[in-house]
C-alpha cells in the first residue's frame, strides 16, 4: 500500500508527462482541455477536473482509490501478482520482460489493476481500479486475474463490486492468453450477478477492445466520466482497417445516447452516486441471513 | 495436384511447376512428343515440393493459409457433418446477421445445436455476410440459440472463423462490445456441454464470443489471436508490413496455442490446407468430432462448473517474493 501513502502526500498532477505542453513542475499546470494554466492546487481540489472547462484529467489509480474509499478503508489484495513474459514476447531486440520493468518505474505500479477491500459510505465492497499510466491499462493475465479475483472475492465475502476500468484493450505481448481473461472475467461476473450483489462498472479515460467487450459491460450499473473514450476497436486498429469514425462515436455520451451506459458522471459526484447505488441494490451485501456462508 | 487451387505467394515454386504443366499441355504434341511424361514429373514434383513447403510453415505461412479465399467455411462442413441443419433467423431485437448462421441439426443421430461464423465466396455473398465480420445481432442471435439448445438439452458446436468483429459505426450504436460481452457470460452458465472448433480465423473478441466452449479445438492451418498481426505490427512495430514478425511473436498458430494449452487439440488437414481437397478435410473433422461429442454426454453432468474451471485457469503469472 505504499503506493497509496505516497499518493496521498502528492499535489494533483496532470498524467501526460511527456506531452508538449507539459510543464514543468511548479505551480502551474496547463489544462488539456481549454489550454488555460489553472492554479495546481485549485486543479488538486478540484479532483483533476479543470474548474474552467470541466476537463476531467486523468487519475492515477492511487488517486482514483482514494477519492472513491471511506478514508483509510482501503485494504489492497493480490498486490504480490507480477507479469511473466510467456511468450518470449520481442520487438526488434527489445523483449517485454524488459519493457515491463520500464513500465512498473514510470507507472509506480507493478501492473494495470490495483484491487483490495474497501467501504463506501461504510458499506463494504470490493474495489478495484485499472492504471492507464501501465501500459495503456493494456489487460494481459495478471490484470485478468485481478479482476476474477476481486470478483470471486466479493461472492465469497458478500460485498459489492465496484472496478474503475481503464484500458486499451487486451495486451498482445501476452498473445492469446490475454484474450482469455475477457472469457475468465465474464464468467467470473455472472457468479456475482447469481449471488445477486451488485457491480457497479465506472468507465474512466478510456476502455476499448476486449475490455469493453467483457467485464466492464457487464456491469449492473456502468457508469461513465465525462468524455471517456468508449468503444469495441481502438482508434489504432481502426487505422489499420482504414475505419474511419466520427470522434463523438466512441464517446460515453454517444453510448448513453444509444443506451449502452446508465449515466455520465461527474467526477465530483462520483462517489456519492457510487454509494447511493450501492444503498439502493446492497441489500444482499454483508453476512447472509439464512445460515449458509 | 488440385487444378482449382490459387496458390499463395510463399508457394511460389509451385505456381512455377504448374505453369510448366500448362506449357506443356498447351504445346503441340508435334514439338513435345514427351509431353505427357514430363507432365507426370512434373506433377510428380509438384507433390514433392507441396510437401516439402508445407514441413516448415512459419506462423505468418498459417496466417495466409487460414485467410485463403478457397478455404473450406463453415457450411460447406455443415453440410458434409449434418444432414439437416435448420437455419434459424434472427435476434428478436434488431435484425438478423449474415455473419453468424445457426440452428439445430442432427449430429451422429442426435439433435445439437449448431453455430458458425460464415465468410462468403462471391462479393455479393461477402456483402450479405459483411466479410465474415459480425454485427451485434449475430452474437445475439447466437446467444439466443445457445440459451435455446440449454434449454432444451441440445450439446453445442461452435465455428469460429472471422477476422473480427464488425468495427463500424452502426456496430458501436447497437452495441458490439456489449453483444460479445453478454455472449461470454452466457456461455459460461451452459449447463449443456460446448465444442468449439476453428476452422479458419479466430480473430480476437469477434471470435472467442462464440468459442467459449468446453473443449476447443483447432483446424491444422487455422489461427487464433489476440489482435489480427497486422494491427499489432503497425502498433508496435510501427510498422505494418511487420506482421509476420507480429504473427510470430503472438503464437497464432494451432501447434504454439496446443503447447501454451490454450486450446485442446488439432485436427489434422489434407496435405497444403483444407482447400486443396475439402472432401478430405470434411471427413478429417468429422472423425474427430464424433470422438469428441461421444466424451461429452448431456444430463448428468453440469458442464458450465467445468467451463468456468477451464477459463479460470488461463493466464500466465509469477507471485513476487517480497
Amino acid at each position: 500500500m505504499d503506493f497509496l501513502r505516497r499518493a496521498r502526500g502528492e499535489r494533483f498532477k496532470t498524467l501526460d508527462k511527456h506531452s508538449p505542453d507539459a510543464l514543468p513542475d511548479g505551480l502551474w499546470e496547463k489544462c488539456h482541455g481549454c489550454r488555460e494554466l489553472i492554479y495546481a492546487k485549485d486543479l488538486a481540489a478540484n479532483l483533476g477536473v479543470c474548474p474552467r472547462c470541466a476537463y476531467h484529467h486523468p487519475l492515477t489509480v492511487a488517486q482514483r482509490i482514494d477519492m472513491l474509499a471511506d478514508a483509510a478503508s482501503f485494504e489492497e489484495t493480490d498486490h504480490d501478482l507480477r507479469p511473466v513474459d510467456a511468450l518470449g514476447f520481442t520487438i526488434r531486440g527489445t523483449s517485454y520482460q524488459d519493457r515491463l520493468k520500464y513500465y512498473e518505474e514510470s507507472a509506480g505500479v507493478p501492473e494495470a489493476v490495483i484491487s483490495g477491500r474497501a467501504t463506501i459510505d461504510g458499506v463494504p465492497i470490493v474495489l478495484a481500479a485499472m492504471a492507464t499510466e501501465f501500459l495503456g491499462g493494456s489487460t494481459g493475465s495478471v490484470a485478468g486475474e485481478k479482476i476474477a479475483r476481486a470478483t470471486e472475492r466479493a461472492c465469497d465475502e458478500r460485498r459489492g463490486l465496484v472496478i474503475v476500468s481503464g484500458s486499451g484493450g487486451m495486451r498482445m505481448q501476452e498473445g492469446l492468453l490475454s484474450l482469455m481473461q475477457m472469457a475468465k472475467t465474464s464468467a467470473a461476473v455472472a457468479r456475482l450477478n447469481r449471488a445477486r450483489l451488485p457491480f457497479i462498472s465506472v468507465l474512466a479515460r478510456w476502455v476499448f477492445g476486449g475490455a469493453t467487450a467483457s467485464w466492464v459491460a457487464l456491469g449492473d450499473v456502468i457508469l461513465a466520466e465525462p468524455g471517456t473514450q468508449v468503444g469495441f476497436s481502438g482508434p489504432r486498429v481502426l487505422q489499420v482497417l482504414k475505419v474511419k469514425l466520427p470522434e463523438e462515436t466512441q464517446r460515453a455520451e454517444f453510448m448513453l445516447e444509444h443506451g449502452m451506459i446508465d449515466m455520465v458522471v461527474p467526477r465530483k459526484e462520483l462517489r456519492s452516486t457510487v454509494a447511493t447505488l450501492l444503498r439502493h441494490y446492497g441489500r444482499h451485501i454483508g453476512p447472509c441471513k439464512c445460515g449458509r456462508s | 495436384m488440385n487444378r482449382a487451387v490459387t496458390e499463395l505467394d510463399f508457394e511460389k515454386p509451385l505456381t512455377d511447376i504448374r505453369s510448366a504443366i500448362d506449357r506443356l499441355q498447351k504445346a503441340a504434341p508435334r514439338k513435345v512428343p514427351d509431353a505427357a511424361a514430363q507432365v507426370a514429373k512434373l506433377e510428380a514434383e509438384y507433390d514433392s515440393t507441396l510437401a516439402e513447403l508445407y514441413s516448415h510453415l512459419t506462423p505468418w505461412h498459417q496466417v495466409l493459409i487460414s485467410r485463403h479465399p478457397q478455404r473450406p467455411r463453415f457450411l460447406d462442413y455443415v453440410r458434409s457433418l449434418c444432414s439437416d441443419m435448420l437455419e434459424l433467423h434472427g435476434d428478436r431485437r434488431f435484425g438478423d446477421d449474415g455473419a453468424i448462421v445457426g440452428g439445430p441439426a442432427t449430429f451422429a443421430e442426435k439433435s445439437v445445436m449448431v453455430i458458425g461464423e460464415q465468410k462468403g465466396r462471391s462479393t455479393k455473398e461477402n456483402v450479405a455476410r459483411n466479410f465474415g465480420s459480425p454485427h451485434p445481432e449475430g452474437y445475439r442471435k447466437a446467444e439466443r440459440l445457445m440459451l435455446q439448445a440449454d434449454k432444451f438439452g441440445l450439446p453445442i458446436f461452435t465455428f469460429v472463423d472471422t477476422s473480427g468483429a464488425s468495427p463500424f459505426q452502426a456496430d458501436e450504436e447497437r452495441g458490439q462490445s456489449w453483444a460479445i460481452a453478454e455472449s461470454l457470460r452466457t456461455m459460461s452458465e451452459l449447463r449443456v456441454p460446448v465444442l468449439t472448433v476453428v476452422l479458419g480465423e479466430g480473430g480476437s473478441g469477434g471470435a472467442l464470443a462464440i468459442g467459449m466452449g468446453n473443449r476447443v479445438l483447432m483446424l491444422e492451418h487455422a489461427i487464433y489471436s489476440v489482435i489480427a498481426p497486422e494491427a499489432c505490427a503497425a502498433i508496435s512495430w510501427r510498422d505494418i508490413s511487420a506482421a509476420p514478425e507480429a504473427a510470430a511473436a503472438m503464437q497464432v498458430s494451432a501447434p504454439q496455442l496446443l503447447d501454451l494449452g490454450l486450446i485442446d487439440r488439432i485436427v489434422p488437414e489434407p496435405l497444403g490446407g483444407a482447400h486443396r481437397d475439402p472432401a478430405a478435410a470434411a471427413s478429417y473433422l468429422s472423425a474427430v468430432l464424433q470422438e469428441e461429442f461421444a466424451r461429452m454426454p448431456v444430463g448428468d453432468i453440469d458442464w458450465s462448473e467445468r467451463r468456468y474451471a477451464r477459463y479460470r485457469a488461463f493466464g500466465r503469472f509469477q507471485t513476487a517474493t517480497a
